[in-house]
């Protein structure tokens, strides 16, 4: 049952938007981050329930940019590890 | 839905409800705010592609028919009333009144992003609830239609309470409707009962409803930004074409720019022997043609250069390109401890350092935003393009460096500001692992859009940046001119100004002269460093006027006379000098105000200076 054992990836828990590749999809499930951050975040589209794309990252794999709610968002690894995604 | 009871100015009939007199401009980031403030007041607020180009509140006067008189603030944006940055509060003061010098605004024009309405409605929602009279202006018409969205404004109007309008502030389509209502032409509309927003989810669900309700289309993806960013941050092909873009600007800078140049000199030198045939022999002719036009002249030369240099940033930054540059970047500006949102700074210090330490109001954690502060001046201003280019071309000769587009000369200029960017990174480093030591914070960019930038855009910011240009020669270089003619003139040997060296300007660059002599410099370079302290350039005007009273001049010109006084080694030397110190009035008095006393810009004038001189020191040595 375990997806993937990517980076940073938790044997056990959900997967993060750290663990999407290039062009794959899922759905929020929760921000595991300070709440002040948590809700711009939420004001920039990443909102429990929707969907994100990963879209292109930098050369070098980081920062990546996310497509959210009809625009493009750009975060660090150690920032997506903290969203977490739903299980399918 | 619409009860009001209680509720204040919205409920006076709209006739009057209209009559106003302070409206704020709010909306959020790159909803295109500042270009539709510039429409409607005809000021030059600045303009570009990315998040974040607004940092301050600017006040300017409508321009209305009929003589209305309404009073426009254009503000930085935001994504919510909630601010968490410096530009953010400023926003959020100016809304609740709480601006000193400025009233509680009578009026709201709120700015949406039309190819992304269900985002920025929370914000409508808001904004609205503040019960000032607002008209909604759903921005980016142009664009939205052309990726196949649409949206029916009269239900929007009905679901939000408030009058709708579509407009594209770069086309100029609606704005007539803004300005009517300005002046008091488009009624208010009954309010309704919004939600109180401080859950997101819930809010964002009552946005889908209302742009559902509002029959609003979501455009199509933009595909060329996506084709764009496929090559531009593409592991191999995006840091390549950044240095092939790179390459190509510094190029440009000496080879594009020679043809220009070449005129203006000739107009500098025609004019100057003009003003000597025309004029009596005498102490007029003296100031105006040796010490002021020398000065000034010798300055003016090089505004092709920095005209051009202009013109590639705001191409870079009107596209969206910047954004792209900052992702980049960000990778490195976590190895010295800061964050990619330092980068839109310190790439817009390579302008002028103030308008960049300025933005770095957009960095919300303290610690950060003072390192950026202390860093950006390291970055190579246009102020100090003059001084390289002249001694470059002095000093280094012109030959193939790779291949037959970089000449030696562009990469003398390139290792320069690289040279300048690694100090700013380095001192970055020291700093955030010793007293600016704070936790990571993380890195939010939203990626804009790709657009061809807007001619009017670029054509007013270059006429804006020749204006400023002009001014500064005809105000600071042309004092600093005029003081030395005067220096270099007293005392009076037998009813006629000294040689030079005998004059009081003479005495005081001998004076300091120990202080440099063991970088490479005489007593000339030493008085043009003293007067650089004003500004950066003012060295190449002071030397102008140098050059311009000593008797034996020919006129061959500044470089030739350069080489005369300086070596090989010392011209290194003044290079390394110039990329490192802190010569700036007005980048010291603009650290001053961002950082609230004496304390930072002191701290930075002492480093910055103390490492010019060490640096200056080693390089003399090594080039001797
Ligand atoms: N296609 C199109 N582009 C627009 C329109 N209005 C503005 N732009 C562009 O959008 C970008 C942002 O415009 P600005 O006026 O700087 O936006 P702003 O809201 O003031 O941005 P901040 O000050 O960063 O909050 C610029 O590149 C403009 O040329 C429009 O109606 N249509
Ligand atoms: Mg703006």
């Amino acid at each position: 049952m375990q997806l993937s054992f990517k980076n940073g990836a938790r044997a056990n828990g959900p997967a993060s938007l750290a663990d999407l590749g290039e062009n794959e999809e899922g759905t929020l499930e929760r921000i595991d981050l300070p709440a002040d951050f948590a809700h711009r975040l939420m004001e920039l589209g990443f909102v429990p329930g929707h969907a994100i794309t990963v879209a292109h990252s930098a050369p070098g794999g980081d920062p990546r940019v996310f497509r959210v709610d009809g625009s493009e968002i750009a975060l660090r690894r150690e920032t997506a590890r903290h969203i977490l995604l739903r299980k399918q | 839905m619409g009860d009001c009871h209680g509720c204040g100015s919205s409920c006076v009939p709209p006739k009057q409800a209209a009559m106003h007199k302070l409206v704020a401009i709010i909306g959020p980031p790159n909803s295109g705010k500042s270009t539709l403030f510039n429409r409607l007041t005809g000021l030059r607020q600045k303009v570009a592609n990315f998040p974040g180009v607004t940092v301050e509140h600017h006040t300017g006067k409508a321009d209305l028919p009929g003589g209305h008189d309404v009073e426009l603030v254009d503000l930085p944006g935001v994504y919510s009333l909630h601010a968490r940055s410096e530009d953010e509060r400023v926003s959020h003061d100016v809304l609740h009144g709480k601006m000193p010098g400025l009233k509680r605004p009578d009026g709201v024009i709120l700015i949406l992003d039309a190819t992304n309405l269900s985002r920025h409605l929370p914000l409508a929602a808001s904004v609205l609830s503040l019960r000032i009279p607002t008209l909604v202006v759903l921005n980016m018409a142009d664009d939205m239609r052309q990726r196949g969205g649409a949206v029916d404004t009269g239900a929007l109007a009905d679901e939000l309470g408030a009058p709708v309008v579509l407009a594209s502030a770069t086309t100029g389509e609606g704005v007539d409707e803004v300005a009517r209502f300005l002046s008091g032409g488009i009624g208010v509309p009954k309010p309704v009962e919004l939600p109180v927003l401080q859950d997101v989810p819930a809010c964002r669900q009552w946005a889908r409803e209302v742009s559902r309700e509002a029959g609003y289309t979501h455009p199509a993806p933009p595909v060329w930004t996506r084709r764009l960013d496929a090559v531009f941050l593409h592991a191999v092909w995006g840091p390549l074409s950044f240095v092939l873009v790179v390459g190509a600007v510094f190029q440009t800078i000496f080879t594009g720019a020679r043809p220009l140049m070449g005129g203006v000199e000739w107009a500098v030198g025609a004019a100057g022997g003009l003003m000597r045939a025309v004029l009596p022999e005498g102490v007029l002719r003296s100031l105006l043609v040796d010490g002021v036009w020398s000065g000034v002249g010798a300055v003016l030369v090089f505004m092709p250069q920095i005209l051009l240099l202009f013109l590639f940033i705001t191409v870079l930054e009107d596209s969206g390109y910047l954004a792209r540059a900052a992702l980049i970047a960000d990778r490195t500006m976590a190895r010295v401890g800061l964050q990619g949102k330092s980068f839109i700074p310190l790439l817009s210090a390579y302008a002028c350092a103030v308008p960049a330490i300025m933005a770095t109001r957009t960095i919300e954690n303290k610690r950060d935003r003072i390192a950026t502060i202390l860093i950006a001046p390291f970055m190579t201003c246009s102020a100090r393009l003059p001084v390289y280019t002249l001694i470059i071309a002095a000093f280094i000769p012109d030959r193939q460096f790779i291949g037959p587009f970089v000449h030696t000369r562009a990469a003398a200029l390139m290792g320069l500001y690289v040279l300048g960017f690694a100090a700013a990174v380095l001192t970055a480093r020291v700093l955030k692992s010793s007293i600016l030591k704070s936790e990571r914070t993380p890195f939010v960019l939203e990626m804009p859009p790709y657009r061809v930038p807007s001619w009017r855009t670029v054509g007013l910011r270059l006429y804006d940046r020749a204006m400023a240009f002009l001014k500064r020669a005809g105000t600071v270089i042309l004092g600093v001119s005029v003081v030395l003619w005067a220096l270099a003139s007293i005392p009076l040997v037998d009813g006629k100004a000294p040689p030079i060296e005998q004059s009081l300007a003479g005495t005081l660059g001998r004076a300091i002269e120990p202080l440099i002599k063991p970088l490479g410099f005489n007593w000339k370079i030493g008085i043009g460093l003293v007067t650089s302290l004003a500004a950066r350039e003012v060295i190449v005007g002071t030397l102008g006027t140098i050059y311009g009273m000593e008797p034996d001049k020919d006129s061959a010109g500044l470089q030739a006379a350069l080489q005369k006084d300086l070596t090989f080694g010392g011209a290194v030397a003044l290079l390394v000098f110039f990329a490192f110190a802190m010569q700036c009035m007005s980048t010291l008095a603009v650290v001053r105000r961002e950082t609230g006393g004496w304390k930072w810009p002191a701290v930075q004038f002492a480093y910055m200076g103390a490492l010019a001189w060490l640096c200056a020191l080693a390089a003399y040595k090594v080039f001797s």
